[in-house]
C-alpha cells in the first residue's frame, strides 16, 4: 500500500477533536497536579506522623511503577469498588495524581529552601503557621519551581497518549479511530505525532511567557 | 485481598519481570548507542550533523513515546519494515530514551570546563586526542547520576509495550485483572517487582557514582 496523506485531510474534523481534548485531558491533570503537588508537599513537610506514613507510602509506589498500570489500577480498581467514572475523569485523576507526586517532590524542596527569615517574620507580625505558609511561603516556593513544574506539564502532555488506552477519546484515540476505518496506521500515527508537537510548541511557548512574567515580577 | 489467587498466579508475574528486565537493559544500551551519538552530532563541527541532532532531539522529545511506537510498530508494515513486537519494542524505546540521553550526554559534557580544553590544545592535543583523554572522563563521571535518572525512567517506559502486546510486568497485569476482575492484587505484584527492579537499579547506578567520584 503506497502512502497517501491525503486520507488525513478527510479525518481532519476526527483529529481536531481529538487534539482538543488532548488539550482538555492535559490542562485538567496539570491543575490537578499543581494543586495536588501543593498540598502533598505540605502534608509531607508539616503533618503528623501518622498522616505523613501512608502518603510518603503513597507517593513512594507511584513514582517507582509504571504511569500505564497505575491508569489501569484507577480505571478499574473504582469500577472494583463500586465507583463507576467515566474514561475522561478517570484519565484526569490517573494523569493528575501521577504527576502531583513529582510536582510534590519539586515543591518539597523548594519550601524548605525558602529562609527561614520569612516564617519568623510572618509569625511575628501575627499569622498563624498556617497563614504564614498560605501567604507567604508557599507562594514564594512554587514561584521558585515554575520552570521544572512546566517541565512536568510537558511531559504530561505527552503522557496524556497513555490514556487511550482506557478509552478517553483523544488524539491517539482519535488517529486509531481513523485507522480503523482507513487501515492506514503509519498516515495517522504520523498526523497525531504532528498534533502532538504543535500542542507542545504552543505549551512551550505559553510557559516561556509564565517564566519571563514570574522573571520580571521578582 | 485473595492471597490464595495471588499465591497461585505469581510464577506468571516472575517471568514478566524477567521480560521487563530483558527488555529495560536491551533498551539502555540501544539507548546509550543513540544518545552517544546523538550528542556527538549535536556537538559536531559540520552545521549539518548539529541540525540531524537537533532534529532527533527535538521530534522525539517533542512527541508521545506510545505514538512512536505505534509508527514504528502498525505503520512500519507500510514503509516496508516489518519487526515483530518485540523487536519494535526495543528500537522504538531505545531511540526514544536516546533523545533524551542525547542532552544529558551533551550536558556532561559541555559542562567540562572549557579551560580543560583549551589547555589540552595548548599542549598539543589534536581535537580528538584532547576529547578522548581530556574531555570525556570529566564528562563520564558526571552523567552517571543524570543518566540513572533517564534509565529510572525508561524501566517505567517500558511498560509501553504491553499497548502492542509484548508480554511483560504490565500485559501481565492487565490480562490478569480482565480474567480475574481483582485490579489491586495485580497492581500490588506487579508494582512491587516494578520497585524491585528500579531500587536495584538505583542501587547500582549510586555505586557506579561513587566509584567515579573516588578515582
Amino acid at each position: 500500500m503506497r502512502l497517501d496523506f491525503t486520507v488525513v485531510l478527510q479525518f481532519l474534523d476526527v483529529i481536531a477533536l481529538g487534539m482538543l481534548w488532548t488539550i482538555a485531558i492535559t490542562l485538567g491533570a496539570a491543575l490537578l497536579s499543581f494543586f495536588g503537588g501543593i498540598v502533598l508537599a505540605v502534608i509531607a513537610l508539616y503533618a503528623p506522623i501518622l498522616v505523613r506514613l501512608p502518603f510518603r507510602l503513597f507517593a513512594w509506589m507511584f513514582m517507582g511503577t509504571p504511569l500505564l498500570l497505575q491508569l489501569f489500577l484507577i480505571y478499574f480498581g473504582l469500577v472494583q469498588i463500586g465507583i463507576d467514572l467515566p474514561a475522561f475523569v478517570a484519565g484526569v485523576i490517573g494523569l493528575g495524581l501521577h504527576f502531583s507526586v513529582y510536582n510534590s517532590e519539586l515543591i518539597q524542596t523548594s519550601i524548605q529552601a525558602i529562609d527561614k527569615g520569612q516564617m519568623e517574620a510572618a509569625r511575628t507580625m501575627g499569622l498563624s503557621r498556617w497563614q504564614a505558609l498560605r501567604k507567604v511561603v508557599i507562594p514564594q516556593a512554587v514561584r521558585d519551581v515554575i520552570p521544572p513544574i512546566g517541565n512536568n506539564m510537558i511531559a504530561l502532555l505527552k503522557d496524556s497518549a497513555l490514556v487511550s488506552v482506557i478509552g478517553v477519546s483523544e488524539l491517539t484515540l482519535s488517529a486509531q479511530l481513523a485507522i480503523g476505518r482507513t487501515y492506514r496506521p503509519f498516515e495517522f500515527y504520523v498526523a497525531a505525532a504532528v498534533g502532538y508537537y504543535m500542542i507542545n510548541l504552543a505549551l512551550e511557548a505559553v510557559l516561556r511567557r509564565i517564566e519571563r512574567r514570574i522573571e520580571a515580577a521578582r | 485481598m485473595d492471597f490464595e489467587l495471588m499465591l497461585r498466579i505469581y510464577p506468571f508475574f516472575l517471568e514478566a519481570a524477567w521480560v521487563t528486565i530483558q527488555l529495560s537493559v536491551l533498551t539502555t544500551i540501544l539507548g546509550l548507542i543513540c544518545g552517544t551519538l546523538g550528542a556527538a552530532a549535536r556537538l559536531s563541527r559540520l552545521s549539518v550533523f548539529r541540525w540531524i541532532g537537533a532534529i532527533y532531539v527535538s521530534v522525539i522529545r517533542g512527541t508521545p513515546a506510545l505514538i512512536q511506537l505505534f509508527i514504528l510498530y502498525f505503520g512500519g508494515p507500510q514503509i516496508g519494515i516489518h519487526l515483530d513486537a518485540y523487536a519494535a519494542g526495543v528500537i522504538g524505546l531505545g531511540v526514544n530514551i536516546g533523545a533524551y540521553m542525547t542532552e544529558t550526554i551533551r550536558g556532561a559534557i559541555i559542562s567540562v570546563d572549557k579551560g580543560q580544553t583549551e589547555a589540552s590544545r595548548t599542549l598539543g592535543f589534536s581535537r580528538w586526542q584532547t576529547m578522548r583523554w581530556v574531555v570525556l572522563p570529566q564528562a563520564a563521571r558526571l552523567m552517571i547520576r543524570p543518566l540513572g535518572v533517564n534509565i529510572n525512567a525508561l524501566i517505567k517506559g517500558t511498560a509501553l509495550v504491553a499497548a502492542i502486546s509484548v508480554i511483560e510486568l504490565t500485559y501481565t497485569a492487565q490480562r490478569f485483572i480482565g480474567s480475574t476482575y481483582k485490579p489491586f492484587e495485580m497492581f500490588l505484584m506487579s508494582g512491587a517487582l516494578y520497585m524491585i527492579i528500579i531500587y536495584a537499579t538505583g542501587r547500582g547506578i549510586a555505586w557506579l557514582d561513587r566509584r567515579a567520584q573516588i578515582v
